[in-house]
């Protein structure tokens, strides 16, 4: 069957602004992902459609865009999850400067995640064996610790949009996956660097980052969890 | 052009390269580049876990887990690099939880573990010839393993101010005589070439699962640290050994995991038959994997297989009936994989499944600390060496055993991190060759300006194409010498390929061409060491030649590229404890 993509483009070495091209394709049915048509639009129609990915199936998060105004992975989305009777609409995570086509550039986003210090700290030497840690208290991570840092979620959130400066969901999540482990000493520190009016402060519960996010994480619970932790320290 | 120095450069930001990265003092320079941003790995996609005779749930040993590995690796594998590596293989997982790996836990809060493929321990752990049958050993976190491990170690690097270069793809080794000197590399965002001065430089550039059809491999997997040491005239070894793994999903080759069969999951035929009891008695569907993927096959090739509509085939993996917390809290990856790309329910349905290219036996021969070398008496090449799945140490031999990938990356990425932590403190840097950036640059420009007429895309597809079928589970005389010519050929039509983006921004046409070259350049020496193997050992099955041959064959291969020619040599194997035995589950 035949499906049409309506892709934005956008080469800084030629055009002004970006703009939309139709790729009229071939998908054997409707199981074929997004990123197998954006392969054949690259590969049989024309080699400078450019766009990021590598593991195609989820777990790597290079190839967050935009599909039909909603954020996801185009290796994750099928087309029977869109409308396909209609051109498909494919475009660039919004927010993030375009460098080319479907690629953004991430450096803000990273820098963001680097800010909440995404990494464990325990001051204590460690034991001969592996710290102890109740399944209970390790499957409290694991939601968060799924993060393949698409930016789908920060990228989808109407805060981030209207404040440069907010430290976004996908910060904030990562921020909660070393507050909430057990074996880390420095949730003081980090809670420090999210407690402020660019930080989890500026979360208002908008839902659109758990709708966006391409792992299923309930990523609003998890800042909630942390708001709650912030005030419990207040008190 | 600019010019960089570093004391050391990592090339790749997957297991081995970030821990090797790890090991580099203060005091000392050191860059790690990556074709992708660091956490877009290969390594983030392993899901069921890592081995290490941690003994957490039941009576386990080091030996058991090194016996293991040898007869896994069909008594092809280095036994002093094995016995090295599932020694060290507790302090390592310990380390890894020290540094924050998230773990699912045993009601004791110790690091919980699991069954895989082909590791077992004697029934009676008294007497080691009792019946071996299979023992938790797979240290895991649900069955996203890799991915917990890579971001872990991608946050320690963070935490230790390791300088990357993102999106950096390199395209040449400099060789001063017979020291590295250095790489060459182009950023992609600007197709800007760099030269890298450096004292010493890693090869951590994972595997080549993009040479087959279908593989389970991330399109990244294109094989670029296999060519740029063939291409500079050292050798690859063991090429031949590629792993198939049993349980791809149909059609796509995306990895389900051995946890899946791990927890309790069955193969099934089109008769409804467990037929992996016919093909391994003790340990049934947790024999290895060239075991499983040969009886899949032969399963298909008489009849019992499931035909699918496009005609090709699959047989069943069964987790229904398995308790919906253990799908739901211990495979819930490759649970949502079945149900996203196939529409299948796991809970209530079994699994379309068929084997996938999925790992790299063979590749740059290294010494057990990760310096590569260059001949059959393991002479090494300063400066340079080699980790995780790019190099071949070797601890898989001829198939590698679940679990021990991620095993092999942290440990020996660690012991290469040390070893050139220790070659720079005493090291100079070597000149820097005027023409280092030659090859690269005149690669680049032919690319740019062809007006040849063949596409990088259906090129591709026909190397992949003709891989799965004559260079794949099954193999043969004709069929490999027939692929001798094909090779020839498809590499003189690349030598025709244009592209369409003429552009230097974020140039991924021309990435694609190279990385084509790289493919091309890996394919050969599998090729030539399939066709030169006349044995069938581990996962190389030759139906001329069905039996294993230890006389004649138990060396490794190597292949070096000479005069634009492919030409073989041969190395000893290590055997240290166990004398090669018969391989049967």
């Amino acid at each position: 069957m035949k499906v049409t993509l309506r892709i934005q483009r956008y080469n800084p070495e030629k055009d002004s602004e970006p703009y939309y091209q139709e790729f009229v394709l071939e998908a054997g049915d409707e199981k074929e992902r997004i990123l197998d048509l954006l392969h054949q639009a690259k590969w049989k129609h024309d080699g400078t459609l450019t766009f990021r990915r590598s593991c195609a199936h989820g777990v790597c998060g290079s190839d967050g865009i935009r599909i039909n105004g909603r954020n996801r992975l185009a290796c994750s989305t099928l087309l029977r999850d869109v409308n396909y009777k209609k051109p498909i609409v494919i475009e660039p995570l919004p927010s993030m400067p375009i460098v080319k086509d479907l690629i953004v550039d991430m450096s803000d986003f990273y820098k963001k995640y680097e800010a909440v210090k995404p990494y464990l700290i325990n001051n204590a030497p460690p034991p001969e064996h592996e710290r102890l840690q109740s399944n209970e208290d390790a499957e409290m991570l694991f939601e968060s610790a799924k993060c393949i840092l698409c930016a789908c979620c920060t990228t989808s959130c109407p805060s981030s949009w209207s404040d440069e400066n907010y430290i976004g969901p996908a910060a904030l999540l990562k921020a909660y996956r070393f507050v909430f482990d057990t074996r880390d000493d420095a949730g003081d520190e980090r809670l420090d660097v999210v407690d402020t009016p660019d930080g989890a402060w500026r979360c208002h519960t908008i839902f659109n980052c758990v709708e966006a996010c391409p792992k299923e994480i309930n990523i609003t619970w998890h800042i909630s969890q942390m708001k709650k932790r912030l005030a419990q320290r207040e008190m | 052009m600019i010019t960089h120095q570093y004391d050391v450069l990592i090339v790749g930001a997957g297991g081995a390269g970030l821990r090797a990265a790890l090991e580099i003092p203060e005091g000392f320079s050191c860059a790690v580049l990556s074709k992708v941003f660091p956490t877009r790995s290969h390594t983030g996609a392993a899901q069921g876990g890592i081995g290490a005779a941690l003994g957490n749930e039941e009576e386990d040993s080091w030996e058991w887990h090194m016996f293991d590995t040898v007869k896994g690796s069909d008594y092809l594998g280095d036994q002093e690099a094995i016995e090295i590596m599932t020694k060290d293989a507790s302090r390592a997982i310990i380390e890894l939880e020290h540094m924050g790996m998230p773990f699912s836990r045993t009601p004791e809060g110790k690091i919980a573990q699991r069954r895989f493929g082909g590791h077992t321990r004697p029934e009676d752990p008294s007497d080691p010839d009792s019946k071996h049958i299979a023992v938790k050993r797979s240290c895991y976190s649900a069955d996203r393993t890799g991915h917990v491990m890579l971001h872990t170690l991608y946050e320690n690097c963070i935490k230790q101010k390791v300088h990357f270069f993102s999106e950096f793809y390199v395209t040449d080794l400099i060789m001063s005589g017979n020291v590295c000197a250095g790489i060459v590399a182009m950023d992609i965002a600007t197709s800007e070439v760099h030269i890298f001065h450096a004292k010493a430089v890693m090869l951590a550039t994972g595997g080549y699962g993009r040479v087959f059809r279908i593989t389970s491999n991330a399109h990244a997997g294109t094989g670029d640290g296999f060519s740029l040491v063939y291409n500079n005239g050292l050798p690859l070894q063991d090429m031949e050994f590629v792993q198939f793994h049993p349980t791809g999903l149909w059609k796509l080759g995306i990895l389900i995991s051995e946890a899946a069969r791990g927890e309790g999951g069955i193969l099934l035929n089109n008769k409804g038959e467990r037929f992996m009891e016919r093909y391994a008695p003790t340990v049934k569907d947790l024999a290895p994997r060239d075991m499983v993927s040969r009886a899949i096959l032969t399963e298909i090739r008489e009849g019992r297989g499931f035909k699918g509509s496009d005609g090709t085939y699959y047989v069943h993996l069964d987790v229904s009936h398995l308790p919906k917390e253990v799908i739901d809290d211990k495979l819930p990856e490759i649970t949502g994989f079945a149900r996203t790309y196939l529409g299948v329910e796991p809970t209530k349905e079994p699994i379309p499944i068929q084997p996938t290219a999925h790992y790299a036996m063979g590749g740059i021969p290294t010494t057990p600390d990760a310096e590569v070398t260059k001949d059959k008496k393991n002479t090494k090449v300063a400066g340079l060496y080699a980790a995780g799945e790019a190099a071949c140490v070797s601890v898989h031999g001829a198939n590698r055993l679940g679990t021990n990938s991620l095993l092999d990356l942290i440990v020996f990425g660690r012991r290469g991190g040390k070893a050139i932590a220790e070659f720079i403190k005493n090291t100079d840097f070597a000149p820097l060759p005027a023409d280092a950036a030659e090859r690269t640059l005149s690669k680049i420009d032919k690319v740019m300006n062809s007006k040849g007429s063949e596409k990088v895309g259906a090129l591709r597809t026909e190397l992949q194409e003709k891989m799965m079928e004559k260079v794949g589970i099954f193999r043969n005389e004709s069929d490999l010498k027939e692929m001798t010519s094909e090779i020839k050929s498809l590499r003189e039509r690349y030598q025709n390929i244009a592209i369409d983006d003429k552009g230097k921004t974020f140039n991924t046409d021309l990435i694609e061409a190279i990385e084509l070259g790289s493919l091309l350049d890996t394919a050969e020496p599998i090729i030539y060491g399939a066709l030169v193997r006349q044995e069938s050992r581990g996962a190389h099955s030759r139906e001329d030649f069905p039996n294993r041959d230890d006389k004649n064959w138990l060396k490794h291969t190597l292949i070096f590229k000479k005069d634009g020619t492919p030409k073989v040599d041969y190395k000893t194997v290590s055997i240290t404890r166990f004398q090669p035995k018969e391989r049967k589950y």
